[in-house]
């Protein structure tokens, strides 16, 4: 894991700017894993920044079920490795970051966490910003007649949004029975689009790193998966084990019944991973590019105001394109699903033709 | 926290969070969206259609009009034409029929002064002659006042009988 982080940084670093550069954050002290991680990973509290060397963050409610039963505390008792009610965070080891208690023979355990962690709080913020949005559109609807035209401003925007991925995406990937699909396809659009595009804001209840991480992805591919898999037709079965392929690759070694079946699993594994890895990539990337401000800072004016310069331009630029991936990946991800759907109903397809 | 590996928590909130965002919108917000639009969607089409029908009847009354309005031209055309006819065919009687009068009264007139000239001329050919016999008596009584004189005129007189018959007989 640290292997990885590494080389990530220094792929990174090199990219940017000279490894001359790279040394120096080793002497002056800044740890750009450390930042870049610490932003990229979730956490117990939400830091906002420093204010003359004191950091102001906000403190989370910790849920956990450890041996001696339910915990609910403020993460604030936690802070700088303390210890409360037999729990404290790990600082190293598998469990790194974690809540962990102590088992009878002195092993760190993880006890059954579901703190409202920084992730957690900003799914809410996230979550309840979307339903606002929707639900109002949706109201503004119901109080105009259709008559009186189409919305403009906002709700015109998200409109145009809905329609496009209504029509462009879900009726030409799924099928005949895409008005059977749209609600999940078009929730999961926003929500991963609402999610891409708050983690893009530096500043509270933004820039947490929502859509960068591997459970939120997770569970949108299983939901893709479950709604694939369980809606599927018999035709859509009858490829997976017994596709339209010469016998000797089906029988008597399931060949090609495997990858096929395989298969199932592979596609929302792609869902997660492609996701997860763009998003976290994005916010990873930015970072390590302000980094160089600081970085160059110790150095003198001298090297400091052109790095400075370049990471400024360099940070906007991958500014915009984050915004740009925001959207793609939200994109792709109802795309892909619409499609992988679509392909769970072979024989609707056949009849709409 | 490891990046590749899922936190159970996170999950367990994901799943909540997804789970009641999908559940509402679902519910009450894409479908409303949806619906909305393509509501609008048939509410253009209809108030197209009916603009079009509209539009095509208008068209319709616009041609009647035009057919009316022609009509009417040739309709008021042919009464001027009539009422010209008319006209003329009333002022050529007029004439004709005061030619007639006046030819009538010509006439009358004409009759009139030919009876008058008649009458006059009778009257003065008798006239004539009843001054032409008094002057005749005036002479006959102042000739006969004499014998010799009123034998002469029976001689004349029969000599003229005479002469006359003989011209007669001659003739």
């Amino acid at each position: 894991m640290k292997r990885i982080k590494y080389l990530f940084i220094t792929a990174i670093a090199l990219m940017v700017f000279a490894t001359g550069t790279a040394k120096a954050e080793k002497d002056t002290g800044i740890d750009v894993a450390e930042i870049v991680f610490g932003h990229i990973e979730d956490s117990y509290e939400w830091h906002i920044t420093d204010i003359g060397g004191k950091p102001l963050r906000i403190p989370l409610p910790v849920i956990v079920k450890s041996s001696t039963g339910w915990h609910v505390f403020s993460s604030a008792r936690l802070e700088n490795g303390a210890e409360y009610e037999g729990l404290y965070i790990a600082s190293e080891g598998a469990n790194a970051k974690k809540i962990v208690e102590r088992d009878a023979s002195g092993n760190e355990v993880l006890p059954l966490d579901i703190s409202i962690t920084k992730n957690v709080l900003a799914l809410f913020i996230n979550s309840a910003i979307l339903l606002i949005v929707m639900l109002s559109c949706a109201r503004w609807y119901k109080r105009h007649e259709v008559s009186k035209g189409a919305p403009k401003g906002g709700v015109g925007m998200i409109e145009a949004t809905v329609l496009y991925i209504y029509e462009d995406v879900i009726k030409a990937s799924v099928g005949a029975q895409y008005q059977r699909y749209a609600p999940y396809l078009l929730t999961a659009f926003f929500f991963i689009l609402e999610n891409n595009l708050m983690g893009l804001l530096p500043f509270f209840p933004g820039g947490a790193n929502v859509t960068g991480n591997i459970a939120i992805t997770v569970v949108l591919a299983l939901f893709t998966f479950v709604l694939t898999n369980v809606t599927g037709s018999r035709e859509y079965w009858k490829d997976i084990f017994w596709p339209e392929v010469p016998t000797w690759l089906k029988a008597p070694v399931p060949l090609m019944p495997l990858i096929e079946f395989i298969g199932v699993f592979t596609k929302p594994f792609t869902l997660a991973m492609r996701l997860f890895a763009n998003l976290m990539a994005g916010h990873a990337g930015i970072l390590s590019i302000v980094c160089v401000i600081f970085i160059t800072a110790q150095l003198g004016a001298g090297i400091c105001a052109p790095m400075s310069l370049i990471a400024v331009i360099f940070g906007i630029f991958l500014n915009a394109l984050e915004v740009l991936v925001a959207f793609i990946q939200a994109y792709v991800f109802t795309l892909l699903s619409a499609i992988f759907i679509g392909m769970a109903h072979p024989k609707a397809e056949i009849e709409k033709k | 926290m490891g990046l590749l590996t899922p936190n159970p928590g996170l999950l367990f909130w994901m799943v909540i969070c997804f789970g009641v965002v999908f559940f509402l919108l679902a519910k009450f917000g894409f479908p409303v969206i949806i619906n909305a639009v393509d509501k609008r969607k048939k509410y253009i089409d209809s108030s197209l259609e009916a603009a079009r029908q509209a539009n095509e009847q208008l068209q319709q009354v616009k041609t009647e009009a035009e057919k009316l309005m022609a009509e009417a031209r040739a309709q008021q055309a042919a009464m001027l034409k009539e009422a010209s006819a008319t006209r003329d065919r009333i002022i050529s009687d007029a004439r004709g029929r005061a030619r007639e009068e006046a030819q009538k009264a010509l006439d009358e007139t004409r009759h009139q002064i030919e009876a008058e000239k008649e009458s006059a001329i009778n009257d003065i050919r008798r006239q004539v002659a009843v001054l032409s016999v008094d002057v005749a008596e005036k002479i006959l009584r102042k000739e006969l006042s004499k014998d010799k004189e009123q034998l002469e005129f029976v001689n004349r007189m029969i000599a003229e009988v005479e002469s006359s018959g003989k011209i007669t007989e001659s003739e």
